[in-house]
């Protein structure tokens, strides 16, 4: 009796079970996105070893990454190949990935490797070489160096914005100059991102860096922190909840951005915007594409390089992903040109010298402004 | 034979969850750590003298462990009368407001921060609490986002538990303060231990809310991974600093299984038919706190955020909803100010739903069967052990950053059979490791608490294997399955920390979609942002409220 009631008691749950386990085997069969065309992708790819490009080409990129859905249909119509694209995190993420991954690369082309993350990959050895003849005459003036593994796409500016109707209208003048910010006239009103989380947040430790020296940069932040400045996670929480120029129409009207930020709070018919970047505080922006070592398809990688060189992807790029064509030939959009200028001297910080002190100086920020 | 095909079944019931876990979980997850504590295959500890060195990193761990314990503690204070109210009590609404505190649950956090500090800043409605960047206002976000889960997982459990046992101590002569303090609590304790360690779990690996709410000064073993993971590489310091996650992790874990254990004992269960009561006089403390919480820490936020989605430059309209089914090319922008999105939010949202759908089959799948096999209740103290750890390792997931398993999948399922690095399955596979602990914690407390005798019983009265487990079984689980169900979904559409990793630009989900929206500046950007978050608040109440309808109808369910 006694073994019975033991035996039958399990039963259920066995039964149960074992009907279960063959549901979770019979479960890819019931996937509702399916995987058909991207299985088989890879068999493809490996096509472009000739001279000839053909097949699927992986570009891998950054989330901030878009391309006109029109534009790119027509360049795999006429070029044969199909871009499929794959974007795992902001910039640092996406260096570090394929430095991890460098054994079976993540894909054959990337774009969106930035100036403060160029010497990782150049060290690392992720890129072969690769000098697009499409490469526009200002481009070349961006380089890294003369490896020609790291191509320049676009560029941009970050830069202190401010809110100009918040000045107008409390009549106190608006600040210029890095050095303005430590003024106590402008106590409590700037808002900055974290260098350790945002990237424009680290560039703009980089202006610092540049404007004071490596043995001033600090004491400027220290008179910063005691001018009362706030240090929020984000570019977006800085912009949308701390400053007062943003729909979010926050408390403070200095805030850390982009010097293409004011015209999207322009109105287009107006002469002016409310928002203005204070041109001599940016820190430039340079973003690279290149060829991966080791890719399936370098053939296909070079002729997407030179296609997001041509003048029909770089017009695109203010539209779709905020940043400046390098391409002089690209004519930008009008709301640019208007409210958008970009800096005549940006601070620059060697690609090398980002590369070997970013961690230790992000360290002593953090030390200094947080404490 | 009978024997031999009972040890097949439940050796492929082990073999399925723990293959997954396996294959989607630990050999990622070790890889990557090998990678930083291995060199030149030799074991290599040198990283933990040099991060324990540190002054910093113990403030990281003291600021993860405070903030863990104190949104734990207020959680579970608060949750615990909000699952007696909700799960307890009838009232007119009572759905609207279960699926409604389900809601921060899923919404990105970095939505959720400005809708937060909006309220915080100066200027905002709560400016005169001054907590923007506080301590206070981590745990009060922690709370927002973790409210469900406590209500739900305790709630669960309080549906089904059988009121004559308090009604009975009443009616001797105990006070409702002392029936409830001797009956009805011990019975809970399983849940809310459950609720307690998932809470803190969710806790102690919090990522943007403490990023957005704390500031840069609150610095957590969490977003300390991420910053040495994805912007230093330096693997090392992640190593050690994962495996002091992963030690908190386990110490937490053992100190809830403990509890639990303490209690477990079958309870009086019913199907949960007839288990809930009109509102009485003696609720109102608790319908007080309820509301309190409800209105003030949940829904102020969310009102802010509908606001916001509300308003446009102009006024007040739908305009930002309207734009919804754009790339973001705004119709009346001059060109330059499009936003660049690969594919519109409502597009978004439906691959949002098509992957939480595979998630929550996934999940369910691997969830249940977890539970039927850690139900079993063997001998041997040796398989009693062995059955409480293989249940605490599927909760495992939720104490490990996304970042290391993140880019732990791109060393190791990188080649064949298995390179998935590039397909749209991962998704909802990383998606489903980290639903299936709440699946778990939602079912487990209900089925432990079945009384072993009424399956014998069952099965003494002829009732076939499968039977039993229809007529025992699946009525007390009943509502419980939906609960499930509706958790596991909710998990898939909120989830935003593997999916950033994983997810193809081609085809996003809602949250990636979100947090792209609010990296641009202009107001159009910001309200899409919102009103991109409305839809998938709106969304998972909608879900949720059907997941909570199912119910398993079943011939026997008189028990």
């Amino acid at each position: 009796m006694f073994t019975t009631t033991i035996r039958t008691r399990r039963r259920p749950a066995a039964r149960a079970a074992a009907a279960l386990a063959a549901a979770a085997l019979a479960l890819t069969a019931c996937s509702t996105i399916g995987d058909n065309e991207e299985t088989s992708a890879d068999s493809d790819s490996s096509a472009g070893t000739g001279g000839t490009p053909s097949g699927t080409v992986v570009l891998v990129t950054h989330d901030s990454f878009a391309v006109d859905k029109k534009l790119l249909a027509d360049f795999e119509a006429e070029s044969g190949l199909t871009v499929q694209t794959r974007a795992p995190g902001d910039a640092g993420t996406l260096v570090n990935q394929l430095v991890l991954t460098k054994e079976s690369p993540l894909g054959d082309a990337v774009f969106g490797i930035d100036n403060s993350f160029a010497s990782r990959a150049l060290s690392a050895d992720i890129l072969q070489p690769y000098a697009s003849p499409e490469t526009p005459p200002p481009a070349a003036e961006l380089a890294v160096d003369d490896s020609d593994r790291l191509t320049a796409v676009d560029y941009g500016d970050v830069c202190i914005n401010i809110d100009r109707t918040w000045f107008a209208e409390r009549d106190v003048p608006e600040p210029q100059t890095l050095e303005d910010l430590a003024d106590p006239a402008y106590k409590d009103l700037l808002v900055v991102s974290n260098p350790a989380t945002s990237s424009p947040g680290l560039a703009f430790l980089l202006a610092t860096v540049d404007a004071f020296g490596t043995d001033g940069w600090l004491n400027y932040w220290a008179a910063l922190r005691d001018n009362g400045v706030k240090v929020s996670d984000s570019w977006s929480d800085a912009y949308f909840v701390d400053f007062s120029g943003s729909q979010g129409k926050g408390p403070r009207p200095i805030v850390l951005s982009y010097a293409s930020s004011p015209p999207f709070e322009a109105d287009p018919e107006a002469d002016e915007a409310p928002t203005r970047a204070l041109l001599d505080t940016c820190f430039r922006q340079v973003e690279y594409a290149g060829v991966i070592s080791g890719a399936e398809n370098p053939e296909g990688a070079k002729v997407l390089i030179d296609f997001m060189l041509s003048t029909r992807f770089q017009e695109t790029i203010p539209d779709q992903m905020y940043m400046y064509p390098v391409s002089e030939r690209a004519e930008l959009p009008t709301a640019w040109a208007r409210f958008g200028p970009l800096a005549d001297k940006p601070f620059e910080v060697s690609a090398d010298e980002i590369d070997a002190n970013r961690e230790e100086w992000i360290k002593q920020w953090t030390d200094t402004v947080v404490g | 034979m009978d024997r031999h095909r009972r040890r097949v079944g439940v050796a492929l019931a082990g073999l399925v969850p723990l293959g997954f876990l396996g294959v989607f979980f630990a050999w990622p997850v070790a890889s990557i750590l090998a990678r930083g504590l291995l060199v030149d295959g030799a074991l290599d500890l040198g990283g933990f003298a040099e991060v324990f060195d540190s002054d910093r990193t113990w403030r990281i761990i003291g600021q993860t462990l405070a903030q863990s314990v104190a949104g734990t503690t207020l959680a579970v204070l608060l949750g615990v009368p909000g699952a007696y109210v909700l799960y307890r009590c009838r009232f007119p609404g009572r759905a609207v407001v279960r699926a409604l505190v389900t809601v921060p649950f899923v919404l990105p956090t970095v939505v959720v921060g400005v809708a937060f500090r909006s309220l915080l800043v100066d200027g905002g409605a709560l400016a005169f609490l001054d907590a923007d960047g506080t301590f206070a206002a981590i745990v009060a976000a922690l709370v927002f986002f973790n409210y469900a889960v406590v209500v739900r997982t305790v709630g669960a459990m309080w549906a089904h538990l059988d009121p004559r046992a308090e009604q009975a101590a009443r009616a001797l002569g105990a006070s409702p303060a002392r029936a409830f303090r001797e009956v009805t609590l011990p019975a809970l304790t399983p849940a809310i231990a459950s609720a307690a360690s998932l809470v803190f779990l969710f806790c102690a690996t919090a990522f943007g809310t403490v990023l957005v709410l704390g500031g840069p000064a609150y610095g957590t073993v969490e977003t300390e991974i991420w910053i040495q993971t994805t912007q230093f590489l330096d693997l090392r310091t992640a190593a050690v600093l994962s495996t002091v996650q992963l030690a908190v992790v386990t110490l937490s874990l053992t100190v809830s299984a403990w509890s639990r254990r303490r209690r477990e004992t079958a309870l009086r269960v019913q199907s949960d038919a007839e288990t809930a009561r009109p509102l009485r006089r003696a609720d109102l403390p608790a319908v007080l706190v309820t509301a309190a919480v409800v209105l003030a820490l949940l829904m102020a936020p969310l009102a802010s955020l509908l606001a916001g989605s509300l308003r446009t430059p102009d006024g007040w309209g739908l305009h930002n909803f309207a734009n919804l089914a754009t790339n973001g090319q705004r119709s009346t922008a001059e060109p330059g100010l499009g936003v660049g999105l690969e594919v519109s939010v409502w597009q978004a949202a439906l691959n949002s739903l098509r992957i939480a759908v595979d998630a929550t089959l996934i999940a369910m799948v691997v969830g249940v069967l977890v539970c039927v096999l850690v139900t079993r209740r063997p001998h041997q103290p040796g398989a009693r052990r062995a059955l409480s750890v293989f249940d605490a390792v599927f909760m495992l997931p939720l104490g490990v950053s996304a970042v290391t398993v993140g880019f732990g999948f791109l060393i190791t399922l990188d080649r064949p059979p298995l390179d998935l690095r590039s397909s749209v399955v991962l998704v909802p596979i990383a998606q489903a490791v980290v639903a299936v602990p709440l699946v778990i914690r939602t079912l487990l407390p209900v089925l432990r608490s079945i009384d072993e005798r009424l399956r014998e019983a069952a099965a003494v009265l002829g009732a076939g294997p499968a039977r039993v487990f229809t007529a025992v079984d699946l009525p007390v689980l009943g509502r419980s399955l939906g609960l499930a169900v509706g958790f596991a979904f909710a998990v898939s559409l909120g989830e935003f920390g593997a999916t950033s990793f994983l997810a193809r630009p081609d085809r996003p989900t809602l949250p990636v979609v979100i947090f792209r929206l609010i990296g641009r500046p202009g107001a159009d950007n910001l309200g899409m942002a919102l009103a991109a978050s409305v839809v998938l608040a709106a969304m998972t109440t909608l879900v949720i409220g059907l997941a909570e309808r199912f119910r398993v109808h079943s011939a026997g369910a008189e028990v």
